[in-house]
């Protein structure tokens, strides 16, 4: 089976090693992301989640196995991949990463300007658009991104993100740093933009409100592979140790509800 | 909203492949098109998503619809920038002074309790602005002092004082040449550093929990940085010296068949402690001007990274051009002294 879009998966990982000198952080981890989902993916602090969304965006060659990307090798350097990806994939990186030298408007505006040959005003008017979409007022698009707070920035990265109309989402810690209101309209608006767009997302997080909310399976990352991959629900009832402190822990959602207070 | 200039009767989708929001977008703005008749059940049931798309489309574009950029008229535009620029000249001068006089402070309370210096980074300091720099300030002095060697020797055989090229050479490298190319380096490479340093820690917010700690970023970063310079421009002065006449000595020897021990003795002689002890002197005023200045321009950052990188272009060509001052203020000072 490939990454194509005929039969619905989008990124097909098989037998991923990583490593840095001597300390192995995937070892044989197979990964299947299928169209349209909404994937969640948790592990430990230095369980390798970083490693490999770096390693599924081809900003790390993979030390071993293979990856395809919508029926693409993912790296940055192979032949004609810039080209089969090019406005194809889209990321929110944690903090953001916003041209700190461009208002948010010429931000967003950024991805269009390379890749498409539109007039600067309808540019312009497209960027104001996404940013409006991600719930940002317009008045936001003349201000530089140091004078924007956390939660705005990861707004105007989303639309600089979402501005190309890709396929495929990147979230590195959506929620992170956004109070429960603005984590919730955060995750209204991920669901709302991918029943809209079609998109597929994948989303690395903490967040277990926005685990339940949003995702439609959840990737586990233990043992330098995935241990399990389902629904919320289902994992659950897994009876691995971490999973299960995972979901089930003194700060799970269930904790509310289940906690006996001790007599 | 959307005129309706053109009479629409259908819609012809068999031809559409994949549509984005700026296709969406697109359609939106010709007019006639709108989310309504887009989700009506024709359009809604062949395509689905192009119906979704255009609710979202258009209710970010309605927001959009009203904004307007204000920009000022062009004859203005110059005034502007100009009146802002002078009130930027301004700000910065008082900053710079209020800068310096918090660094003044800082030294005057380090005076008083000596304790308050930290060890550990200024030793490092040290090491990093004056050992590693060694090696280049020894060859770039000493390419200097050979270079004036073979000019004076060649120009002043004409007037038969070629032997004079040795105190050309010790009287230009002492007092001159080895304090301001040592000074030039440091401020290519620590006035830089310096800014580059703590402008990177101010963005990353290490300064705001360094106060937050009820640390005194003046004596957690200046101060080390000021102590550091002044420990090590004498010293690379000193041996920038030594590169400068080692350099003339190499080229005098075979040019004018001058041997070292004769050109030693008549440095000694000849040149004497006065030349050394003047470009002495103006070694820790430098090492201040540099070190102020780097750490003035990093605290200065703030914000984006065009902005680290104004500051650093701005420490270097600053400290630069205050050293050079700073050398026409003491060939001033030594000349009404007839020093």
């Amino acid at each position: 089976m490939s990454a194509s879009p005929e039969n619905g998966v989008v990124i097909l990982v098989k037998g991923l090693v990583s490593a840095f000198g001597d300390n192995l952080v995937h070892d044989g981890l197979d990964l299947e992301v299928r169209r349209g989902e909404i994937l969640g993916v948790v592990g430990g602090s230095g369980s390798g989640k970083s490693v490999l969304l770096n390693t599924l965006l081809g900003l790390k060659e993979p030390d071993g196995g293979t990856i395809q990307i919508l029926n693409a090798p993912a790296s940055l350097d192979g032949p004609g991949r810039r080209d089969a990806l090019k406005g194809r994939i889209g990321v929110l990186f944690q903090g953001g990463a916003l041209f700190s030298s461009l208002c948010v408007r010429d931000n967003v505006g950024a991805p269009l300007r390379e890749h498409t040959r539109l007039s600067a005003l309808m540019i312009d008017r497209l960027s104001d658009m996404k940013t409006a979409m991600t719930g940002l007022g317009t008045e936001v698009g003349d201000m530089a991104p140091s004078d924007l707070s956390g939660g705005m920035r990861k707004r105007a990265s989303l639309a600089r993100a979402l501005a190309l109309d890709p396929e495929l989402l990147f979230l590195d810690e959506p929620t992170a740093g956004l109070d429960p209101i603005g984590a919730d309209g955060f995750d209204q608006l991920i669901l709302g933009l991918r029943d809209a767009l079609g998109l597929t997302v994948v989303m690395v997080t903490h967040d277990l409100d926005s685990l339940y909310a949003t995702t439609d399976r959840v990737a586990v990352l233990a043992d330098r592979k995935i241990v399990a991959i389902a629904p919320v629900a289902e994992l659950e009832r897994s009876t691995q140790p971490w999973i299960h402190t995972y979901f089930l822990g003194p700060r799970s959602r269930a904790a509310g509800h289940f906690a006996q207070p001790k007599a | 909203m959307a005129s309706r200039r053109v009479p629409l009767t259908g819609l012809e989708l068999e031809g559409l492949g994949r549509i984005d929001t700026a296709g969406v977008f697109a359609m939106l703005d010709m007019g006639g098109l709108t989310p309504q008749l887009l989700a009506s059940p024709p359009i809604a049931s062949a395509r689905p998503d192009l119906s979704e798309m255009a609710a979202l489309v258009s209710a970010a574009r309605q927001k959009i619809a009203t904004a307007h950029k204000v920009r000022p008229a062009p004859q203005f535009d110059l005034l502007m920038r100009i009146g802002e620029r002078v009130e930027q000249t301004a700000t910065d001068a008082f900053l710079n002074l209020a800068f310096y006089g918090e660094m003044l402070a800082a030294v005057g309370r380090l005076i008083v309790r000596p304790t308050r210096l930290r060890p550990a980074p200024t030793v490092s300091l040290i090491e990093r602005v004056g050992l590693d720099a060694m090696p280049i300030i020894a060859a770039g002095n000493f390419f200097v002092g050979a270079t004036i060697a073979f000019l004076g020797a060649n120009l002043l055989a004409q007037f038969g004082a070629s032997v004079f090229a040795v105190e050309l050479v010790g009287v230009s490298v002492l007092r001159e040449f080895a304090v301001l190319i040592s000074a030039i380096i440091l401020a290519g490479r620590s006035a830089s550093s310096f800014t580059a340093e703590i402008g990177a820690m101010k963005m990353n917010q290490e300064v705001d929990a360094m106060l937050v700690m009820g640390v005194d970023p003046f004596d957690g970063l200046v101060i080390p940085r000021l102590i550091a310079m002044l420990a090590a421009t004498p010293l690379l002065t000193a041996v920038g010296m030594a590169a400068g006449l080692a350099g003339g000595l190499v080229v005098i020897w075979p040019v004018l068949d001058l041997s070292p021990q004769f050109f030693l003795t008549r440095v000694v002689q000849n040149v004497g402690l006065r030349h050394f002890w003047i470009g002495m002197s103006k070694a820790p005023v430098m090492a201040i001007a540099v070190a102020a200045i780097g750490c003035r321009h990093g605290f200065a950052v703030g914000g984006d990274v065009e902005k680290l990188g104004r500051h650093v272009t701005a420490s270097v060509v600053q400290s630069l051009f205050a050293i050079i001052v700073i050398d026409a203020v003491f060939a001033l000072m030594f000349l009404e002294l007839n020093l």
